[in-house]
């Protein structure tokens, strides 16, 4: 995998040499089931149990992508990059570790709204979220106060060139960078 | 009046309007007109470059396309998010050249991708500050914690902000509008950015330490340039109480929010009404 890693990422992860600063500055890294210079080893190794591994992990989703890392890294290595390498394969095998599924059904939720309206709504959003998560009653205490403050839209604002915008979420050749 | 292009995003139009508000009212008072790009679209924000490499490149290049097609020059991104996501496609793009056929063809557009993307901060410093002593009536006088997060500083290869692990442009600012900015030591932490819905509590715990740290320091307010940053201190600060198992009241504000107020507009233009933690500083009484 460490070959298609660099195809997709530029990272030639062999470039580590595993001083663990990507881990020490992590916001995540105590809740990470396998923590970033772990799984800079573990793609180093190369072996088909380790890719597994990762792809199934809780850690590739907590990534928050702030960024931290890359910008400690001695050797400049763009470790969230590698990440959103690793959620893409993850989602497309269907190894999504079962922690995460909220995670995912969010940013889907995210994505679905963008592409029926162009620009987020968030109420649309949210719904759509719960739908999808189960997690019917989150939130329900937020909400009323978000309306008050007057930063909850009922209706979802939409772009006019939806042709456009469709031809952006079509024939997506999804293998091509992986 | 300087007119300048104008990128929202979705975050402005609903749940940080104040935040809209508040560049906009400060932008008129400044002489500047900020022109939304026709038809913008949202960038795709975490989502899509978690999900989906080529959306979370084509989404905000449709944007940059349209601001080309308007002959905007320069473009204000106020969300740190969305900035971030539009300078790291212009850059991607430009390391990148088949990814740039695949989304011209996508867009059936050719970029020319040279359109120069200002922050809040970068759009603040060139043409807010220049004025400022004019338009300064009522200082502020409060110590604040300026807290920049993730995205204005990172990745620092392509934000080049020399001082990524302690920047000083927003301290500069405040400092300015009357306010002692206080050194801390959470400038640049995460707040939890895109977990507010789906690991809420991870974003109780990041934030409830930024949150910690500024009180303890003495910092009467928290100055934010980031929507996701402000809701996660502002609206999820249930959560922070629950992790930090206190009561903490410090408010946050935007920066424009802040030059607002030193500008002499009242706490209504400047949007605080919107806000979950109520804001009293010296400028909000009469």
């Amino acid at each position: 995998m460490s070959k298609s890693v660099g195809q997709f990422t530029g990272v030639d992860v062999v470039e580590c040499y595993q001083c663990g600063k990507c881990t020490a500055g992590c916001p995540v890294a105590d809740k990470m089931d396998i923590r970033p210079s772990v799984v800079m080893r573990m793609l180093q190794s190369g072996d088909a149990a380790s890719e597994d591994e990762l792809l199934r992990s809780l850690s590739i989703w907590l990534c928050l992508t702030c960024e931290t890392c890359y910008s400690r890294c001695p050797m400049e290595l763009d470790i969230p990059k590698v990440m959103d390498y690793l959620r893409q394969r993850s989602l497309a095998e269907g190894k999504v570790h079962k922690d995460a599924r909220d995670i995912v059904a969010f940013h889907k939720s995210f994505l679905n709204s963008i592409e029926s309206n162009g620009r987020l709504h968030e109420v649309g959003l949210v719904i759509d979220y719960k739908l999808h998560s189960g997690n019917l009653l989150q939130d329900v205490t937020t909400a009323p106060g978000m309306f008050s403050r007057g930063k909850l839209h009922i209706l979802p604002e939409q772009i006019k060139d939806k042709k456009g915008l469709k031809r952006l979420f079509k024939n997506q050749d999804k293998n091509k960078k992986s | 009046m300087t007119k300048l292009g104008f990128y929202p995003g979705c975050s402005l139009t609903g749940s940080s309007r104040e935040y809209n508000e508040s560049i906009l009212v400060i932008s008129k008072a400044a002489g500047i007109e900020l022109v939304e790009i026709p038809d913008w679209n949202c960038c795709g924000a975490t989502a899509a470059h978690n999900l989906n490499h080529e959306l979370s490149v084509s989404l905000p290049a449709r944007n940059l396309a349209l601001a080309e097609l308007a002959e905007m020059e320069e473009l204000v991104v106020p969300c740190a998010a969305c900035y971030n996501r539009l300078v790291m496609t212009q850059h991607e793009l430009n390391e990148n050249e088949s990814l740039l056929a695949t989304v011209s063809e996508k867009l059936q557009y050719k970029l020319k991708n040279d359109i120069k993307i200002l922050n809040v901060v970068q759009f603040l410093e060139k043409y807010i500050l220049p004025q400022l002593d004019e338009l300064v009536k009522k200082p502020l006088s409060e110590d604040v914690a300026c807290y920049y997060g993730c995205l204005l500083v990172r990745p620092n290869k392509v934000m080049k902000d020399a001082r990524f692990e302690d920047p000083m442009s927003m301290d500069l600012i405040m400092q300015k509008l009357g306010a002692k900015a206080i050194d801390w030591p959470f400038k640049t932490e995460c707040c939890g950015a895109g977990f507010s819905v789906s690991k809420t509590e991870i974003v109780g715990e990041l934030s409830g330490r930024i949150v910690r740290s500024a009180v303890d320091r003495g910092a009467k307010a928290i100055v934010v340039a980031c929507p996701m940053c402000h809701s996660n201190l502002d609206m999820r600060r249930p959560a922070i109480e629950s992790y930090l198992k206190r009561k903490v009241d410090i408010p946050v504000i935007y920066i424009t929010q802040a030059i607002a107020l030193a500008m002499g507009l009242t706490p209504k233009q400047a949007g605080l009404q919107r806000h979950f933690v109520p804001v009293n500083l010296s400028v909000t009484q009469n």
